[in-house]
């Protein structure tokens, strides 16, 4: 039985663990001896003061909707999918591959051409793990923390032995042909009379993530494929009672939600970077745990928590930039909506659904 | 190869696999009560920091050990509270424990060190230093034996000898003790224990609180027995490496020495690849090496060789049923 | 002479789960040397009232008196102090220990295990002599049939010095032969002077086993009386409440032409235990065929394979035309366009989505056909329609088509799935416990929705463990036994004890 009306469910409680976690935020950075108020303000001064700002703040949010979308894909089907930074990594290469190696003849081609790269490589990384769930049990979540190590060793030897352009001593690719690169905020803004900054990273893949927010939204809600995929993840033997096959949802979803974490790489690796270099993911992958988490799974909801964990990211950089507080304060915080809207959940929920049930017990 | 850089690297073996042991039994105590655990990482990385930092403070490494158990168990502690008070997912949890202790440590060595998130290097009484064996020297000079005791069985910190001898000891918890009889029944049908009248939480706490112990232990020793000090992530996967190790063990104490010695021993091979060059003629990338138990637990995963069956009901908070 | 004690008295116990009241104000004396049966429907609350005196749960009001003296059980611990033990209808063993270690949990002596091993392999002994309860201490509990688990969960209660037994629809899943036995057992424990209170939904153990007996209706204790001073026509009124129908109206079955054909039908579950092992069977148009037995002896497995979810080998026709039995991917897609509706054994579980709502359980199964599409996307408003016309036609409350399944009472949630089924016009509808946990009103409306579409020509294999049920729905009974098909009959010329003997494995 429902206890709790709608509204609450999907707003109250994401909004109470998300103040909880703020509330904890602040006593930390209070105990490390710096003013959260202050930290507050240059926080969004950093990030949101100015259209530099925006533009880091919507290019970290673009790598987070990603992300965060291809753990809600998985979480619908009921899976954990812990390796969306591997599937990152390796949509990373396959961008890098699709930008060096082909012959572009304009950007537009380019990014169609590495996006298919990005997602085919994220997903191929995400259905050996999804196929050892589906057919041979193995738990999923063990299998992507595993990948995501695997495939960081993959990257490193590729870069160090095969891709390292010769007499360099980074491991990283060449840089990427200038046809490949992609329009910033900047340039497409420009035409329309907004005059917004040169230097943000923030590019036309905003635009993409967006697009997969809606689509990934349609699939979900409209489509039979994703209603197999939500009634498997709410119930096995429904779905095999419904004719539901579960490897085949199992795969599916999976290889979504890799495609999704793979497409990251269009923003950071051709979008910003214009090259791959070892360690481009930068714990993105991880994010869009929380931010799946936050924005209950759901697009809008995703849309939004991206958007905030951007805001949080340039914020940061800032911080860091202007005080003693370290970067890591964004992994805390981090750490502590994960904590309260995932793991803690209950403890918001409990004392929530009792308190309605009380109000009901009165009213009737 | 000769004799003694075998025996070295056995040594070396010996160091790298200690803080997996101990981190891998932690792992074994906490989930054959059926609380699975990958936090083990973040709790490894507090305790690494703490007893790093209260040694540099105090000029004690024993207090340092202390305040580092104390940390991870405070980590195990939440652990607990969200998966066994408000049965949130035991594994979400331990992804927020995870980079919770990551964020943590650095604000706090940057707040008490402001040495870029490292503690200060540890020098005399705030680190532990290799123990002698009685003889070591005198029997040093009989041929094989001789430099197997004193390279590989002597010189080590207390800390290792601590972490063998943790395996018969947990085997005989396990499987010789009430205790033991009782979380390895918590950990396959909560239900009968609560039907039988013994505490489901108490029992799951206690084994939360063992894995934070542990933990302790591991973290301490990476900071202020293989290093001097901490550096920030210093634990560097470990704490999933130790995991593998668990699922590689089947849940089982003897195993998992096996299993951790042999990751240790692809971590020694990793920082000598002149040896596998000597041993097998070919160049191998110190990556690709470090990847290998990630690889074989995959492999152990999918069943192929020999199927690795968790405790049931791992993962499961437990709620009576209606 | 002074009047004893009674063994247990309960007084005024009330209990809630959420919005929902389990137990309210319930007061009850169970004698000593006595077996006191407790009856009622599903969910009449008579496990949550037995789980309170043990003290899995805790009641919101009301006092527990043991032997006279007033108790607090506040957990099982306090419950075995009290001398009370329990068997559980899902028995409460850990798998994979022995039968030794099971006993002895939560109830060692001393720290180490050896000697509380040692110590419990002599009692145990002692305890196998005195109630002739014999068990094999070294054996693994997975290994060991049902029959024998039950054995080590009264042996548990035994060893720990249990005066007072509980048990919780012990026959659910033994055969009639096993269950005697069990009956038997029960006897010489109260002989030997314990107290015993069975729980039970059957009205024909309550008759044959218990001293007193108390029932259960929708969390209120209706009546305690002596089994000597009533009827089962008399307990079965006071369990639902006014006259149970026994027999469902209906005209004498036409059959028709052969819908479903099965021959030499085997399937083998995951852990290759054989589960069915070569059966045949015909269901005509027109007719009901009714498949008897105790929980467990092929009936789910054989519902699986029709419904296109589990592997089997083998022959089955629909209408002449073979079905395919790899159990591969979306069989049960295939199924329904071959017209073969299935309503599963446990809706909770297989049959609804109990998040999504009633429109979207609507379409559970049928999500791809092409009524509920429009281009590449799903047609919801199509759905909506549809489903709340079915809800009218079948009644389901509140007609509410966005509520979520969970939202609604058993009976009505089982109505959404039967609308959902039988107004896809099927040529064979499957259809498994079609009744439990439904409230008595619902269960004479869905028996008259399956009867009409009899009616109508089609054919009906009906699975259920109650066999008034069987015998008031089908006209010919199947009765299933370890895998094997034991015996047919026509319904109007068997009863009971004769299925009862076939269900125990004994072919007459």
């Amino acid at each position: 039985m429902d206890v709790m009306p709608k509204w609450a469910e999907v707003i109250l409680v994401p909004l109470i663990s998300l103040v909880l976690a703020a509330v904890l935020s602040a006593i930390v950075i209070l105990a490390i001896g710096e003013d959260p108020v202050e930290a507050v303000n240059l926080m969004v001064t950093g990030a949101l003061g100015s259209t530099y700002g925006w533009g880091y703040t919507l290019y970290y949010a673009t790598n987070f909707l990603f992300t965060g979308l291809a753990v809600s894909v998985a979480f619908h089907a009921g899976l954990f999918n812990i390796g969306g930074e591997g599937q990152a990594m390796l949509g990373g290469l396959g961008v890098a591959l699709a930008c060096l190696f082909i012959p572009w003849p304009h950007w537009t081609l380019a990014l169609l051409g590495a996006s298919v790269a990005a997602a085919l490589f994220g997903a191929a990384w995400a259905a050996i793990p999804a196929f050892l769930q589906a057919k041979r049990g193995s738990h999923i979540v063990i299998t992507t923390i595993m990948f995501n190590f695997i495939g960081a060793a993959v990257l490193n030897y590729v870069l160090v032995n095969l891709m390292r352009p010769p007499g360099s001593m980074d491991p990283a690719t060449a840089r990427f042909p200038e046809v490949t690169h992609l329009p910033t905020l900047h340039d497409i803004l420009l035409p329309l009379g907004i005059s917004f900054s040169r230097s943000a990273p923030a590019n036309v893949t905003f635009v993409i993530a967006l697009l997969a927010c809606v689509l990934v939204w349609f699939l979900l809600w409209r489509t039979w494929l994703g209603y197999e995929i939500r009634s498997y993840g709410k119930s096995e033997p429904g779905a095999k009672y419904a004719g539901i096959s579960p490897v085949v949802i199992t795969m599916i979803a999976m290889l979504i939600s890799g495609a999704l974490a793979g497409l990251m790489a269009i923003n950071n690796v051709m979008g910003e970077a214009e090259r791959l270099v070892l360690n481009a993911v930068e714990g993105a992958g991880f994010i869009g745990i929380a931010v799946a988490l936050m924005g209950r799974s759901h697009p809008f909801g995703v849309l939004l928590a991206a958007i905030l964990f951007g805001f949080l990211y340039q914020g940061g950089a800032e911080l860091a930039l202007w005080t003693s507080i370290p970067r890591e304060l964004i992994v805390v915080i981090q750490a502590l909506v994960i904590l309260f809207t995932g793991a803690l959940d209950n403890m918001v929920r409990m004392p929530l659904e009792r308190l309605f049930l009380m109000l009901r017990r009165r009213e009737a | 190869m000769d004799f003694l850089t075998f025996v070295q690297l056995l040594d070396s073996t010996v160091r790298l696999a200690t803080p997996l042991l101990l981190a891998c039994l932690a792992g074994l105590f906490s989930e054959r009560a059926g609380i699975f655990d990958i936090g083990l990482e973040g709790k490894m990385l507090a305790a690494a920091f703490f007893s790093a930092a209260i040694a540099a403070l105090s000029g004690s490494v024993w207090l340092g050990l202390l305040a580092g158990i104390a940390s991870s168990m405070v980590f195990s502690l939440l652990h607990g509270v969200a998966s066994i008070t408000f049965r949130g997912n035991q594994l979400i949890s331990g992804v927020a424990i995870n980079f919770l202790a990551a964020g943590l440590t650095v604000l706090i060595a940057q707040d008490w060190f402001s040495q870029g998130g490292r503690t200060p290097s540890l020098m005399g009484g705030a680190r532990f230093e290799p123990i002698t064996l009685p003889f070591a020297e005198s029997l040093g000079a009989i041929p094989i034996f001789g430099p197997i005791y004193r390279e590989l069985i002597s010189g080590h910190s207390i800390l290792v000898y601590v972490a063998f001898a943790m395996v018969p000891l947990t085997w005989w918890i396990l499987f010789r003790t009430r205790f033991g009889l009782r979380l390895r029944a918590v950990g396959e049908n909560p239900a009968a224990v609560d039907t039988a009248g013994v505490s489901v939480v108490g029992l799951r706490y206690a084994a939360v609180i063992i894995c934070g112990v542990l933990c302790g232990l591991a973290g301490a020793y990476l900071s202020t027995a293989l290093q001097a000090g901490f550096v920030k992530d210093m634990s560097a996967g470990r704490g999933f490496i130790a995991l593998a190790a668990l699922i590689f063990a089947k849940w089982r104490p003897w195993y998992a020495l096996y299993a951790t010695l042999l990751f240790g021993l692809f971590g020694a091979l990793e920082t000598r690849p002149d040896v596998i060059e000597a041993l097998f003629g070919i160049r191998v990338q110190g990556a690709l090496l470090g990847a290998l138990p990630y690889v074989m637990t995959v492999i152990i995963l999918a069943g192929f060789v020999g199927k690795a069956i968790p405790p049931r009901a791992g993962g499961e908070p437990y709620v009576k049923e209606r | 002479m002074v009047e004893q004690a009674p063994a247990i008295e309960l007084k005024g116990i009330s209990k809630a789960f959420g919005p929902v009241q389990a137990n309210k104000n319930i007061s009850i004396r169970v004698m000593p040397g006595t077996i006191h049966g407790i009856i009622g429907e599903n969910g009449a609350g008579k496990s949550t009232l037995m789980s309170i005196l043990y003290g899995f749960y805790k009641a919101d009001a009301g006092e527990i008196f043991i032997s006279g003296k007033k108790t607090e059980i506040p957990d099982s611990q306090a419950a075995i102090a009290a001398g009370i033990g329990m068997v559980f209808q899902h028995f409460k063993l850990v798998e994979n220990f022995t039968v030794l270690e099971n006993i002895i949990l939560g109830a060692e002596d001393g720290g180490l295990l050896t000697p509380s091993l040692a110590k419990a392999r002599k009692t145990l002994l002692e305890l196998e002599h005195e109630y002739g309860l014999n068990v094999d201490p070294d054996a693994v509990i997975e290994e060991l049939g049902v029959g024998m688990q039950q054995r080590v969960e009264i042996l548990k209660a035994l060893y720990r010095q249990a005066d007072i037994l509980i048990l919780d629809e012990p026959t659910g899943v033994l055969t009639p032969a096993e269950a005697d036995q069990l009956f038997r057992i029960l006897d010489r424990l109260r002989q030997e002077g314990k107290t015993i209170i069975l729980i039970t939904h059957k009205l024909r153990e309550i008759m044959e086993a218990t001293d007193t007996v108390s029932v259960m209706r929708r969390g209120e204790m209706t009546a305690t009386v002596k089994t000597s001073d009533t009827s089962p026509a008399e307990l079965a009124e006071l369990m639902v409440g006014r006259k149970v129908l026994l027999r469902v109206d209906k005209t004498p079955a036409q059959p028709g032409d052969v819908v479903l054909d099965i021959k030499g039908l085997r399937v083998v579950d995951d852990k290759g235990v054989e589960r069915i092992k070569g059966i045949d069977l015909q269901v005509r148009a027109g007719e009901i065929v009714g498949i008897a037995g105790v929980a467990g002896n092929g009936q789910s497995e054989l519902l699986e394979v029709l419904g296109g979810y589990a592997e089997a080998t083998g022959e089955i026709r629909v209408n002449g035309q073979p079905l395919d039995l790899s159990g591969r991917y979306a069989d049960g897609r295939s199924r329904r366009a071959r017209g073969i509706a299935h309503v599963p054994e446990d809706r909770q579980r297989e049959g609804l989505i109990m998040d999504f709502s009633a429109w979207e359980n609507t379409a559970f199964g049928y999500h791809r056909d092409p009524g509920y599409q429009s281009g590449v996307l799903l047609n919801n408003a199509a759905i909506r329609a549809d489903t709340e016309a079915k809800m009218g036609r079948f009644d389901v409350r509140p007609p509410n088509p966005a509520l979520a399944a969970k939202n609604f009472s058993g009976g009505n949630q089982q109505k959404i799935v039967l609308a959902r089924e039988i107004e896809r016009n099927p040529d064979l509808l499957l259809v498994g416990q079609p009744t439990r946990g439904v409230d008595i009103g619902a269960i004479e409306f869905i028996h008259q929705q399956i009867v009409a579409l009899r009616d109508k020509g089609k054919a009906v294999l009906l699975v259920s463990v109650e066999l008034e049920e069987i015998l008031a729905l089908a006209d010919r009974v199947a009765v299933m036994f370890d895998g094997h098909i034991m015996g047919e009959r026509l319904s109007a010329e068997t009863d009971e004890k004769e299925l009862g003997l076939l269900m125990a494995g004994v072919s007459a």
